[in-house]
């Protein structure tokens, strides 16, 4: 059944070109052809979607995701605080199937031939494009951390940094935690993925041990000078509500594990945990630097803000969390999200032989949880600037949360009701 | 005098050079940039409790947007937001908006 479907489809994508040329015909200046899409997360299902939405249907598009259905990252720490559950936070593609038309396939790409406009599938095959959007998240840097440089260990200390199997086995090890325990969480330097997540998860599991384990602490290993994002409401929230249960410290980076004694190896400290979550330093996934397309320190992807396009490789477009960011650009999946907007508007454009629109704006929304209902915010607004070809943030715009508060709360759910529909619905 | 008048001239040049240059698709674009919170073309999730902001009239998007940007209506966010853009730029999306049916 899915080797038909794939084979109809691979058919397709190689009269992807024939088929430019008749929707040309067929919608005077408008945009045809085939687009592919690496990554069904907050940033690859938004362009999908946008380019089947805003052609009507005239540019054809092929997702490739790994996972069978969306898992947000955004909510995951409601459920490793116990708040939520794993069914609260998944979605389905078939929207992007049904009613957009999107053809998803559940693969994983093992190369692109950015010469030829091809990439490889693990299960076989390969789809010809005429643009290409990698949207694939981050990958972590195993390496810098050796005793979790191999699969054995990595299901031992967690990072649940990609929602999925780890945000269940970090709930279940917190659940299996005696009370008295500890539970550290490191965070690697910046930049990272959600700069707020660390702080919001450690709320979390915090909020959890003060219902069931009132005896247990959280102690929070920062490799960074300081907390990264909201720190007077963070730290206000740690105060306020769990004293003497928080434990902040900076400049606290580890350099290894001892997996054993579940130990956190710092420069001249070390650190044991009864439950031990490591965040990883990360980069742009890895199909980025195997496509070959130019990195800024050796890590992120260099785009131009005007398409997303790499700037070193024409017709590969990158989104969200892999990019190199314009200032203050959180890596966020409203962030993504936008980007993916943007991208699907320019290569749009650039399918019709038009120059991409040269005003683009982004905006960002995060909340984060500070307990059970309570939600501190941080937000701006990005447009881009000719001068410095970057999208800035507009001075004066944006900001955080006057204080924590449920409103907030209520928002911040139904915020993630509307992106989950505006991406997948 | 005269050089006022050529200036102005430029000015007008300048603009419709602008208004020339600006995407036909500039407010569609723009009110994406809403879409996340207020759902694909202002149609929000129904009773998930933020404004869908579709069909609304230009007239009342606009007042309320001067609103939020001037602090004159309390919120939590959108005074931020709303701070972010132009007034022509809002105007773009109040007009995209109150064309969405």
């Amino acid at each position: 059944m899915m080797l038909m479907k794939r084979r109809d489809f691979l058919k397709m994508s190689a009269t992807a070109g024939a088929m430019a040329s008749l929707y040309g015909c067929a919608a005077g200046a408008k945009a045809g052809g085939h687009v592919v899409v690496v990554g069904g997360g907050y940033g690859g299902a938004t362009v999908a979607k946008y380019l089947r939405m805003w052609s009507q249907g005239g540019v054809q598009v092929t997702l490739v995701e790994r996972n069978p259905t969306f898992i947000s990252c955004p909510i995951s720490n409601l459920v490793i605080g116990g708040d939520k559950t794993m069914e609260d936070i998944t979605v389905s593609y078939d929207n992007l199937r049904n009613k957009w038309g999107v053809r998803v396939v559940q693969d994983e790409v093992l190369g692109v031939d950015t010469g030829k406009r091809t990439v490889t599938l693990a299960k076989g095959g390969s789809l010809s494009y005429d643009r290409l959007v990698l949207s694939p998240g981050v990958d972590f840097m195993f390496e810098q951390i050796p005793g979790l440089n191999n699969a054995a260990t990595q299901q031992k200390i967690l990072h649940a940094w990609k929602a999925g199997p780890q945000t269940v086995a970090l709930r279940q090890q917190l659940e299996a935690m005696p009370d008295g325990g500890v539970y550290a969480i490191a965070i690697p330097k910046a930049p990272y993925r959600c700069p707020p997540g660390p702080y919001e998860r450690a709320c979390l599991v915090a909020n959890y041990f003060k219902k069931a384990k009132p005896k247990s602490k959280v102690v929070i290993l920062d490799a960074n000078e300081d907390v990264q994002s909201k720190k007077p409401l963070f730290m206000k929230a740690w105060a306020d509500l769990y004293k003497g249960m928080i434990e902040y410290r900076n400049n606290s980076e580890v350099k290894d594990v001892e997996v054993a004694s579940n130990t956190a190896i710092l420069e001249f400290d070390q650190f044991k945990a009864d439950v031990l979550n490591v965040i990883p330093p990360m980069r742009a996934g890895n199909i980025a630097a195997k496509s070959g397309l130019k990195l800024v320190n050796n890590r992120w992807v260099d785009i131009n803000w005007l398409s997303m396009e790499s700037t070193s490789t024409p017709g590969v477009h990158v989104l969200g969390d892999a990019i190199f960011p314009a200032p203050t650009m959180p890596k966020s999946g409203h962030m993504a999200n936008q980007h993916g907007k943007l991208a699907a508007a320019a290569i749009l454009n650039l399918l019709a032989g038009q120059e991409p629109n040269p005003a683009p704006v982004v905006m960002n929304t995060c909340y984060s949880f500070v307990d059970s209902k309570n939600v501190i915010h941080v937000a701006s607004v990005h447009q881009y600037d000719a001068a410095t070809k970057l999208v800035q943030p507009v001075k004066g715009a944006g900001g955080v949360s006057a204080a924590r508060n449920e409103l907030e709360g209520k928002v911040a759910l139904a915020w993630a009701k509307n992106i989950w529909a505006d991406m997948l619905a | 005098m005269k050089r006022l008048k050529s200036t102005a001239l430029a000015a007008l040049l300048l603009a419709a050079a602008a208004a020339h240059a600006a995407d036909p698709n500039l407010g569609r674009n723009l009110a994406a940039t809403c879409a996340n919170c207020h759902g694909t073309d202002g149609k929000a999730v129904p009773g998930s409790g933020l404004d869908a902001l579709a069909g609304e009239s230009k007239e009342k998007l606009l007042q309320k947007l001067a609103d939020f940007k001037s602090g004159d209506k309390p919120a939590s966010i959108m005074h931020q937001i709303s701070r972010g853009y132009t007034d022509e730029q809002l105007r773009l999306i109040a007009e995209y908006f109150a064309a969405q049916k």
